[in-house]
């Protein structure tokens, strides 16, 4: 054994350490949840159902999960067709000033969310749109849409442009040769974007803190107060139940990613 | 094509970020309230005390806003200024009774009502805000004022807070940046040189997190690290300490858990850089005679130095952002600037300071983005 190997051993083992660190807490609160004490510490004294059944009857996140799912449905709704659109016009043209047009459609992503919060909060208190789940809507979309166009246009890049010349000389217009041919091809990426968008929006808190009255509280919104004031094993089912759905997701995502790459291949 | 989404985002993103800052500078509250005073004040030359028309000015504004109860938006706005203003402008409401009598002697009344009246102090708070735009709520921001002759000064110690806020935010941002490209180096490693099959199931590992809500991470680590949470248990058990550790509700807590939630994005664009350096190279050095410590520093860290570069700011970036993570494991003393701005908009109601903080965040985050753009290209600026 030279040093050159030990060398990369140990940095290796040193990344298994640090993937340890990041996924370690996600999978520790788990347990947490089917504990039968109230203390959320280990070792586990015994399982128990109990939260799960506690969260069940509880109207407070039976609520705050349909607005949620309500607001990220929207959402998706609208977010996934603006940003589809510009990903495929993008691709289409060029001209001066594109690189400041793309970084400006991308800075939603970039500029911190707690000012893209206040300057609509203040914008739609004016607007009565304060306290309405349209407004967190309208609000979602703006942060949803870069994930979209990110997406897309990976999809859009793989296009061969050769197959849309083949269309419009076949007699397609612009817009058959859109619903033929572009779509059906970068729907991988379509899907994907719309898996973004509904994450974006169902994971946001920050606009949700600024933007809802207690009608309108959305789930990241409920969580955030079951942490701040009782943080106790319902606020770890609730947690456990948004990892299994994320990493479900998650999966999703990563599958239709693969299949498209290998379909390229 | 391009167009609906651009509207979209103008009119949602782009106008009211504009409207934030657009608040940052105006300052119209008290001239809305008290219009005849703000014509008065503008004739004052700022040295001693304005002319009786000045002082007629106020009581009628006063006695008109009394009368609308509306003699809280100037009590609140000079309050900014002052504290103390706040009591001056209601008691001298309150005093006046709703009634203008014509032919008092304004000038002895008012500082009969209160004493405040006869002093410059007041009448230099209601010029600052006058209006209708003001560098006030900016200066406010950086902890500056103005005083009556216009030369800039810090405000007293007592009520300096920002320019800690803001040396606070990028001292964090900072150190999360370095925990992050230290952690990151070995990880991105691992996933590169692991095998095809080992690397998806490791990237799952490594976007798991990301995909996971925030609050659930946030939540996690408050329960990890508090007192009688997992590491203080564990450390107690195998006695490295006698006493639980305090690793939450303060400034350790918000490392652990910002470096948490922000290492990924720290590893992708490393991995990218790593994925582009050449086996042959390394290996080049090595049977050239080079050591293992030697072959890193001369041959491929030069190498990842764009992939690290592009991490660390895009960390930096996010960092300066986050509001949550640390109102939930931080103390008073560990929240950053996004915490004041969100606190002046919903507390304190003085939207004037949250937006002139916000541009103050905007403009730092649009200067290292303008920078990061330029590094990397803005459609590269993906989650992998």
């Amino acid at each position: 054994m030279d040093s050159q190997y030990l060398w990369r051993l140990a940095i290796k083992i040193c990344g298994a350490l640090v993937l340890f660190f990041l996924i370690a807490p996600i999978l520790a609160i788990i347990p947490l949840s089917f504990n039968s004490s109230s203390i959320l510490s280990y070792p586990l004294e015994g399982f128990s159902t109990e939260w799960y059944a506690k969260l069940f009857v509880d109207d407070r996140w039976w609520n705050a999960i349909r607005n949620s799912l309500i607001v990220a449905a929207a959402t998706v709704a609208i977010a996934t067709p603006l940003g589809t659109f510009a990903a495929v016009g993008l691709s289409k043209v060029t001209f001066r000033g594109k690189p400041l047009v793309v970084a400006a459609l991308m800075s939603p992503m970039i500029v911190p969310t707690i000012i893209t919060a206040v300057g609509i909060y203040f914008m739609f208190s004016k607007l009565g749109l304060a306290n309405s789940l349209t407004g967190l809507v309208l609000a979602h979309v703006a942060l949803a849409v870069p994930f979209v166009v990110i997406t897309v246009s990976a999809s859009v890049a793989q296009l061969d442009p050769v197959l849309l010349r083949a269309a419009s000389s076949l007699g397609a217009g612009a817009v058959t040769s859109f619903r033929v041919v572009t779509l059906p091809l970068i729907l991988p990426g379509v899907i994907s974007g719309a898996i973004f968008a509904f994450t974006t929006s169902f994971d946001e808190v920050v606009v949700a803190v600024l933007l809802t009255g207690p009608e309108q509280r959305t789930l990241p919104r409920e969580l955030l107060s079951g942490t701040r004031e009782n943080l106790d094993p319902s606020v770890m089912a609730i947690a456990t139940l948004l990892v299994l759905f994320s990493t479900a997701l998650l999966l999703v995502f990563n599958a239709i990613q693969n299949r498209s790459r290998k379909l390229r291949d | 094509m391009i167009l609906p989404v651009v509207i979209y985002l103008f009119a949602v993103f782009f106008v009211p970020i504009g409207g934030m800052l657009g608040l940052a500078v105006r300052d119209d509250e008290l001239a809305e309230v008290m219009p005849l005073t703000v014509t008065e004040i503008a004739k004052w030359d700022g040295a001693g005390l304005p002319g009786p028309t000045a002082f007629e000015a106020v009581a009628r504004d006063l006695t008109t806003a009394a009368n609308a109860r509306t003699a809280g938006t100037p009590a609140r706005r000079l309050s900014y200024d002052d504290p103390a203003l706040r009591g001056v402008i209601s008691t001298t409401a309150r005093g006046l009774k709703g009634e203008f009598a014509e032919g008092t002697d304004w000038t002895t009344r008012l500082p009969e009502l209160d004493p405040a009246w006869g002093q410059p102090a007041v009448w230099t708070a209601i010029d600052r805000a006058a209006g209708p735009y003001s560098d006030f709520f900016v200066l406010a921001a950086l902890d500056l004022r103005r005083d009556a002759a216009g030369s800039l000064h810090f405000a007293p110690d007592e009520s300096r807070l920002y320019l800690d806020v803001l040396a606070r935010t990028l001292k964090i941002a900072a150190s999360v940046t370095a925990i992050c490209l230290i952690l990151a180096l070995p990880a991105a490693y691992l996933l590169k040189s692991v095998s095809t099959g080992t690397q998806g199931l490791l990237m799952i590992v490594l976007l798991l997190p990301l995909w996971t809500s925030l609050l659930v991470r946030s939540a996690a680590w408050m329960v990890i690290l508090q007192k009688n949470g997992i590491i203080n248990n564990v450390l107690l058990k195998i006695g490295i300490i006698d006493a639980p550790l305090e690793l939450v509700f303060n400034r350790t807590g918000v490392l652990i858990a910002l470096s948490h939630i922000l290492l990924p994005y720290a590893v992708l664009p490393v991995l990218g850089a790593m994925r582009n350096v050449s086996a042959t190279q390394t290996l080049a050095a090595s049977s050239l005679g080079a050591g293992p410590v030697r072959t890193f520093f001369s041959v491929y860290l030069p190498q990842i130095v764009p992939g690290i570069s592009a991490a660390g700011l895009l960390v930096f970036i996010l960092a300066l952002g986050y509001y949550i993570t640390p109102l939930l494991l931080g103390g008073p003393g560990d929240q950053l600037l996004p915490f004041y701005i969100a606190f002046n908009t919903t507390q304190t109601v003085n939207w004037g300071l949250a937006a002139a903080l916000g541009s103050i965040l905007l403009l730092a985050t649009l200067l290292l983005y303008g920078v990061y753009v330029k590094l990397v290209g803005a459609d590269r600026i993906g989650l992998g």
